[in-house]
């Protein structure tokens, strides 16, 4: 298993603003939380380049906002260590800590204006009347709220709130932002929009931001590096694309993307057989496995074609636009789908004979499930 | 000539076209199917409710002996002891709503804050309810044998020294009645602020806290200012219940203190002077006005309440 | 303090210091301050009572000159009352929900009216304007605490019935065919069970507990009796007393375990118990 920052962190493409604008190095060391019986964070390491946007996603319960919530203060370690800037902040309590953070929903304090809303920090900050308001004035028409500064949270839609809680987060100008899955709450047609504001504003601040989630769409559009989650424990940390390449476990390969298991045999450490072909392993990735394994491939992965006498029968078609997914039925009751173009998909008719086949690339390999 | 008008309507037929005859009396016969279902609760209720109060309103301005209109009842009604009665039921409900009022806050807020411990919420709520309906002829018995002159903290004060009685207390006065109040005054208020209290999200606790206010700086800015219109709510409602209540007091002082409902009491007892008669009813509209009042306050804040606490 | 000497702590690679946590066990204790004082508040009393009759009394209770009387009058008006209040607001709530939705905030209006016009004020009033074959008669008294007992009962059936999708259950009966008696007996009301239960425990407790009608109206209820009985035994009249109040909790302790069974979280009790808790406003005071 692999935990703490991989070779690929690939820092130089992260801090895509630059180190020298407001964000703060984040490192969590060895971070562990139980809640009675259950452990939420296992040992937990975690580095954040200033200026750097790292998304955590994993299922609920994987420790997530336990890690996003020990690092704003509402929660206390076991053991492990948070600093920031190389500095221990666990004895600075949450108030103190100089963090912006967006809650999930209903964090406005509904007895104050958007505009008052926004500068409550500043207030908490003693910065006087007329310059606050200007202040927080700006941050609203940042996120395009200028015309709502008067209005009260019961007033304001979903998505406006969550504008106007990001505003309140920038407002002091906080060295880290935190982000608790500010989007889940939201209409699925707001979120896109929302997500490339929330993007653009962190990028041109430069504020090292934590961003939690379970959505991997927005984790993998957002963020300079993901983080996934598993049981307290970090499975990988990479850029977006290596983690749906090149996974490192079998529980990224599955949670990122659609995966496809086919009962395969190591041949060795470096080939496995399945599908009755012979291909080469991902390095790495046989490790410790011997004999009955599955083999773990994207739908775009597979080949399919229509054979008479394959080795499947197409079960099930859907349209998806360019690409259709067709379903397949293998020998052994095994149930594949495989993404092809829409236009080389028009003969699968369900009940159509096919041949499946993997593809001569490497393949990771992972425990029979 | 070519016709340019329509043509002028058939006799009979109405003006304006479209619309069917008797189309009104159909639309009222339609309404009153609609509501007569809930004809026999509304006939019950003015029979038991609204006849008897306005005999109420209207007597009170009725001389008693020829039935002629006058303002004499009123005026009684507003001096001497009624007015002291008045005054009296005012200020102990005022008393009896602020202190149980702030007391059932802190008790509230330590048992629904509570991190851990359902459990506590739980029989907290129960028990809130069950002592929140505990009152008149009980109660008034339960004090009397623990403050009375043979009563048990009497005792236990006056083996330490401190003899209650001798400091002139007695529970027959507005003061016993407001010790004795208390008692369901502070379940009541736990129990109606509760709602109040779930709506307070923890989430602004903490993006409060993240903003770097301190504990103080948070109730001073969030915590009070939308709690306020529930608490006052509570408070008036808390009014309410202690300005109209008679059991507990009536079991306690058996008629021998001056509040408004006592002294009702004692015009229906036939405890009167003659000509007097119906100023008993205009002590009771003045009570009605009062609540009235107040209960008009109440609505407004649950609503101002509401909107935040959504 | 133990926070300064994390602080200079800091900076090296020790395990996060505890000092925060402190911070937030402080306010803590006060929160058992405020219970316990409260809960002496609330126990002494009983306690004083239950010693001041002593056992003694409450064996007597039962043998005592006017008790059967008095309860047996307590009973039978209990049983009138409720009997009108659910023939009366079972059809009337269902009806409001499913046909005048709108009127909805009238009716909550309606509920709060027997707070401002208190039990003192109506017993003036009813005495006032009954024909006298009903003063004559403590039935009266049963007739007027349907009023009272109004705005609870209403409450619990209003809750109850805003738990169902009413509009639904009964589109889907009539869709089958049934017609509206129907579906009232066999779709509605089975699942009104909990609210009536609610609405019949705090109607009894109501009427059995309600003084202050009664006694102006100069009949002998159980506690009327108990008030006057105090001339000829204190003990006994407390022990009477307390035996009302235990039997009253075992209700309500009963329909607050119900009611959390039935919407399985601790919040649906509090709305059956606020309903109840109005009833000292309303009932017996």
């Amino acid at each position: 298993m692999t935990t703490g920052t991989t070779a690929s962190e690939a820092t130089g493409q992260s801090a895509t603003s630059g180190a020298a604008a407001g964000g703060a190095t984040v490192v969590l060391q060895d971070l562990s939380r139980s809640f009675g019986a259950t452990k939420a964070l296992d040992g937990l390491n975690l580095e954040i380049a200033p200026g750097e946007l790292v998304a955590l996603l994993g299922p609920s319960g994987c420790g997530k906002t336990t890690a996003l919530r020990i690092l704003a203060g509402f929660e206390i370690a076991d053991s492990g260590s948070v600093t920031i800037d190389g500095r221990d902040i666990s004895p600075i309590p949450a108030a103190r800590r100089d963090m912006g953070m967006v809650f999930q929903s209903y964090s406005l304090f509904p007895n104050m204006s958007a505009l008052d809303n926004v500068g409550f920090g500043l207030r908490m900050r003693k910065l006087a009347g007329a310059e606050r308001k200007r202040k927080a004035g700006e941050l609203l028409d940042m996120v395009g709220l200028a015309a709502q500064a008067q209005q009260y949270p019961h007033q304001l839609s979903g998505g406006q709130q969550q504008r106007v809680a990001l505003a309140r987060a920038l407002a002091i100008e906080p060295r880290v932002l935190l982000l608790d899955e500010p989007l889940s709450a939201l209409d699925a047609k707001l979120r896109p929009q929302l997500r490339e504001q929330i993007r653009s504003i962190q990028q041109r601040l430069g504020t090292t931001t934590l961003f939690v989630t379970h959505d991997q769409e927005e984790a993998l559009s957002m963020a300079d590096r993901v983080g996934v989650m598993s049981q307290g424990r970090l499975e990988q940390i990479a850029v977006p694309s290596e983690l749906y390449d090149s996974p490192a476990t079998a529980f990224v390969a599955e949670f990122v993307g659609t995966m496809n298991r086919v009962p395969g045999e190591l041949r060795g450490q470096s080939e496995v057989t399945a599908l009755g072909m012979t291909v080469p392993v991902q390095e790495g990735t046989a490790d410790g496995l011997v004999g009955d394994v599955d083999v773990l491939v994207r739908p775009e992965g597979l080949r399919v074609a229509a054979e008479p006498n394959g080795n499947g029968i197409v079960t099930d078609r859907t349209f998806l636009g360019s690409l259709t997914r067709i379903s397949v039925r293998l020998s052994g009751d095994l149930l594949v789908k495989i993404d092809k173009q829409s236009t080389e998909a028009a003969d699968m008719l369900p009940g159509t004979s096919v041949s499946v086949t993997l593809p001569s690339a490497a393949v990771l390999v992972a425990a029979r499930a | 000539m070519a016709e340019t008008t329509a043509p002028a309507a058939a006799p009979g037929t109405p003006a304006v076209p479209g619309a069917r005859p008797g189309s009104a009396p159909a639309a009222i016969l339609r309404s009153l199917r609609r509501v007569a279902g809930i004809i026999p609760f509304t006939v019950y209720m003015a029979l038991g409710l609204l006849i008897p109060t306005v005999a109420v309103a209207v007597k009170a301005f009725q001389n008693s002996a020829t039935g002629s209109f006058t303002l004499s009842n009123v005026k009684a009604a507003s001096s001497g002891i009624y007015f002291e009665g008045f005054k009296t039921d005012i200020l102990l409900s005022i008393a009896s709503a602020i202190v149980p009022g702030l007391i059932g806050f802190m008790v509230a807020y330590a048992i629904f804050t509570a991190r851990r411990g359902s459990l506590l919420r739980q029989v907290s709520i129960t028990l809130s309810g069950v002592f929140a309906n505990f009152g008149g002829v009980p109660l008034a018995f339960l004090f009397i044998a623990t403050l009375g002159s043979t009563g048990i903290v009497t005792g236990w004060l006056t083996d330490l020294g401190f003899n209650l009685y001798d400091h002139g207390f007695t529970l027959f006065t507005a003061l016993g009645v407001f010790l004795v109040y208390m008692y369901f005054q502070i379940p009541l208020m736990v129990l109606i602020i509760l709602p109040a209290l779930e709506g307070l999200r923890p989430a602004w606790r903490e993006a409060a806290e993240n903003m770097g206010a301190r504990s103080w700086q948070y109730w001073r800015f969030v915590g009070i200012p939308v709690l306020l219109p529930s608490f006052l709510g509570c408070v008036l409602l808390l009014f309410g219940a202690s300005f109209s209540a008679y059991a507990t007091a009536e079991a306690m002082t058996n008629g021998t203190i001056a509040l408004t409902p006592i002294q009702i009491g004692t015009f229906l007892n036939g405890n009167v002077i003659a000509g007097q008669e119906n100023v008993g009813n205009a002590l009771a509209l003045g009570m009605v006005v009062i609540i009235g009042v107040i209960m008009i306050a109440y609505t407004l804040l649950q609503r101002r309440a509401a909107r935040w606490l959504r | 303090m133990a926070a300064v000497a994390d602080i200079a702590q800091a900076g090296t690679s020790a395990p996060a210091p505890r000092a925060v946590a402190r911070r937030r066990e402080r306010p803590q204790a006060w929160r058992w301050i405020v219970l316990i004082l409260a809960g002496l508040y609330f126990a002494i009393p009983l306690y004083a009572a239950f010693k001041f009759a002593g056992f003694k009394a409450f064996t007597k209770v039962f043998g005592q000159a006017g008790f059967s009387d008095a309860f047996t009058l307590s009973l039978r008006l209990a049983l009138i009352t409720t009997i009108i209040t659910l023939v009366l607001l079972v059809p009337t709530t269902v009806y409001v929900h499913l046909r005048l939705p709108g009127i909805r905030r009238l009716m909550e209006s309606v509920t709060i009216l027997p707070i401002v016009i208190p039990p003192i004020v109506l017993i003036v009033g009813v005495l006032e304007i009954s024909p006298g074959f009903l003063k004559a008669s403590p039935n009266l008294l049963g007739l007027e605490y349907v009023v009272l007992a109004m705005p609870f009962a209403y409450r619990s059936l209003d809750a109850g019935l805003r738990s169902l999708d009413l509009k639904t259950l009964v589109e889907a009966s009539g869709s089958l065919g049934a017609r509206m008696p129907v579906t009232l007996w066999r779709v509605i009301l089975p699942n009104l069970r909990t609210a009536m239960l609610s609405a019949v425990v705090l109607t009894v407790a109501l009427v059995l507990g309600e003084f202050t009608m009664a006694s102006l109206d100069l009949y002998q209820t159980f506690p009327v009796w108990i008030v006057n009985f105090e001339q000829s035994s204190g003990p006994v009249s407390v022990a009477a007393s307390l035996l009302a109040l235990i039997v009253t909790w075992i209700f309500l302790m009963v329909i607050a375990t119900l009611g959390n069974r039935r919407s399985g979280k601790a919040g649906g009790s509090a709305v059956t118990l606020f309903s109840v808790s109005r009833r000292d406003i309303g009932g017996s005071e």
